[in-house]
């Protein structure tokens, strides 16, 4: 039949056309209803595993403008006219900011599954102003040592002191950023509000900063991360995470995270609505649907990184239908799990610096990288 | 009409002297055009940028000296600045230095087609993207990576040789090398014959034909070469961020960093003008002694 049908070219074009109509004619007619939203994200969330089904649903094709970090994001929604976003996803430290500017647009609390979060994430600083929410938090994740296990082992990572050994000298990686690597290193230093430093404490985090230079091998990106602790390049690079190191290890790397006793920090990213959107119903319909459980278990298993989420019905239908992951990310429902580490009190939030303005951190972070 | 009329032939001459003229300004006005474009309106730009200010991270428009006085002020800036211009100079020599026996084989012992064979294999790795070349030789330096592999199965401990100087100074030379054996071989292809016959026939040695015959002559080009791999290092971001990975801070990286921490894009077009100048007294510098009068 196949053969048949190779044989004759003009079968083959009359076959060829009439299937090609086939398929686009349902397209064609969706095409014209087609509505178009646009999200400003951080990379890799607008992966087709986790849009594809709501843009099926909805008839919508998400444009997504990708950025990296939290200034860029600032830049660019700054710089577009109001409206040009319907949906922003910030980094939480960076809702105020957002809320301040006006650049987001209030919530209506009862459209959200907010009774379903666990208690640790409800009312979350810096998202409800005068009673109002203006993100909806949709995901988190731990930031401490991650090491590749060759070089550097769990125990040892159970301090941050040990990236000054001198086995592991020259093997210190970096994500180029300075808010997790000042946070975890005050995190050693034992501020209990790591980003609360008055001029004495932030004095001393810098030397202690500038101490570890020596043992410092490169400022890394994401990828640069990835293949650094992968090949042990690096034996481990401070204030990351699973985010990293559960990237590698679904790829069968010898690479995890540990939470030192000093403490660890918590990233979170939250879903607003972009002020002046005109598509603020179909933007909630969007984040209603990144908030359910359908896809919460999405976003927990994106392929570009991995994180915990704060439902409670996101959690039972991970471990109901991916128990290794919920096992993986520490996310089961019967027995210890990650909410113990918040409960311990082990973990902050990841903040903007209070006493310092952030251009004090940019430069202490640049001086660092530059002596 | 009782005006005598003017000989035919001459009007033709005027008519044909008019064309020649209208002609040969239709090549030379692009030349303008091109400059104004590329060159005079974004350095202008670049300079009325390093005196505007942010605000709310956005780029405004202002009169404000913050971004020169933030740059100047930086304790680590000239530190920064002689280590960029010292790697990217040592790059510059030693690439230099690697490229000339190539060039040397290709200009006289090559036939000129022979030459031309090997000019286009110097010239095929500009088919390939730069990025991807320089990614592609993370695959070699990296720790397990293929020389790594092939020292340690000589019972080395084959260590990742990346956010080494060597692994930055190859990013330097994947950028340059090619260039400079184009600008060496044409440098030492036009070296006159004659004098090295000459030199041969009164009894020269091949060593005193080579440094006091060939290279005087070859001067101005070798020097170009140098010049232009000095620029091409320097100005080099991909390598540094990717294969010198921020062992070897130098300016392009700050100037990237200072975009991305809080938009400064003043900042950075300070850092950049800093660069331009050094680059500019450079190369007069360097062209003015490629092309002395033997004193």
């Amino acid at each position: 039949m196949t053969h048949s049908i190779i044989t004759s070219r003009r079968r083959l074009i009359k076959g060829g056309l009439a299937a090609a109509a086939v398929l686009a004619s349902p397209t064609v007619l969706r095409a014209q209803g087609q509505r178009e939203l646009s999200m400003l994200t951080w990379a890799g969330h607008a992966d087709p595993d986790v849009i594809g089904a709501f843009e099926e649903e909805h008839n919508v094709r998400i444009r997504a403008k990708e950025y990296v970090g939290g200034d860029q994001m600032l830049a660019q929604i700054a710089q577009s006219p109001a409206g040009t976003y319907d949906v922003v996803l910030a980094d939480a430290e960076y809702v105020v900011q957002l809320q301040q500017a006006g650049f987001i647009e209030p919530l209506a609390a009862e459209d959200y599954p907010f009774d379903d979060f666990f208690p640790e994430f409800q009312n979350f600083r810096g998202h409800w102003f005068d009673g109002e929410p203006y993100a909806v938090f949709l995901r988190f994740g731990f930031l401490g040592l991650s090491h590749n296990r060759a070089a550097m082992s769990e125990a040892e990572a159970r301090s941050y002191r040990s990236m000054w050994d001198s086995q592991h000298e020259g093997r210190i990686g970096h994500f180029d950023w300075h808010l997790p690597n000042l946070g975890a290193l005050s995190l050693l230093n034992g501020n209990a509000s790591p980003f609360d430093l008055d001029e004495q404490h932030w004095t001393e985090l810098t030397d202690t900063m500038m101490s570890l230079r020596p043992q410092v091998r490169g400022f890394y990106d994401y990828g640069g991360m990835l293949s650094a602790l992968r090949s042990g390049e690096v034996a481990a690079i401070p204030g990351i995470g699973d985010w990293i190191t559960g990237v590698l290890a679904r790829d069968g790397a010898d690479v995890t995270t540990t939470i030192p006793e000093e403490g660890g920090l918590q990233w979170t990213e939250s879903l607003s609505i972009g002020a002046g959107s005109k598509n603020q119903d179909l933007a909630r319909t969007f984040i209603q649907y990144m908030m359910s459980p359908e896809g919460q278990v999405k976003t927990a298993t994106l392929k570009a990184y991995p994180a915990m989420i704060p439902t409670k019905a996101g959690w039972a239908r991970l471990n109901d239908e991916q128990p290794g992951e919920a096992q993986r990310q520490n996310m089961v429902l019967n027995g210890p799990n990650a909410l113990d580490e918040i409960r311990a009190g082990r973990i902050r939030l990841r903040e903007l610096p209070v006493q310092q303005s952030l251009e004090t951190w940019n430069d202490a972070w640049t001086r660092y990288k530059n002596a | 009409m009782t005006f005598p009329a003017i000989p035919a032939r001459n009007s033709g001459r005027r008519y044909q002297s008019l064309f020649q003229r209208a002609w040969q300004a239709l090549w030379v006005l692009p030349l303008p055009v091109w400059l104004l474009l590329f060159f005079a309106v974004p350095l202008g730009l670049l300079v009325a940028i390093s005196f505007w200010s942010v605000v709310n991270y956005r780029l405004t428009p202002d009169a404000t000296l913050s971004a020169w006085r933030y740059v100047l002020g930086l304790d680590f800036l000239w530190a920064s600045f002689w280590r960029s211009y010292g790697l990217s100079l040592s790059s510059a020599v030693a690439i230099s230095l690697l490229a000339f026996p190539a060039s040397y084989a290709m200009a006289f012992v090559a036939t000129p087609r022979q030459r031309l064979i090997l000019l286009g294999f110097a010239i095929a790795p500009f088919f390939t993207s730069y990025l991807v070349r320089i990614y592609s030789w993370q695959v070699f330096l990296a720790e397990g990576g293929v020389i790594s592999s092939i020292v340690q199965a000589f019972g080395g401990n084959g260590e990742s040789l990346l956010n080494t100087y060597f692994a930055l100074f190859i990013g330097h030379a994947t950028l340059a090398l090619p260039v400079v054996l184009i600008l060496q071989t044409i440098a030492l292809a036009n070296v006159d014959r004659t004098e090295i016959s000459a030199a041969a026939n009164l009894g020269a040695r091949p060593g005193a034909i080579l440094f006091r015959v060939i290279l005087p002559a070859a001067r101005p080009g070798l020097t170009l070469g140098l010049l232009f791999a000095f620029l091409l290092s320097y100005a080099e971001f991909v390598s540094a961020a990717y294969l010198g990975g921020g062992t070897f801070q130098t300016l392009p990286i700050l100037v990237t960093d200072l975009v991305r921490a809080g938009q400064q894009w003043p900042r950075a077009a300070v850092v950049s003008l800093l660069m331009i100048a050094s680059l500019l007294v450079t190369a007069f510098v360097t062209v003015l002694w490629a092309y002395r009068e033997k004193g």
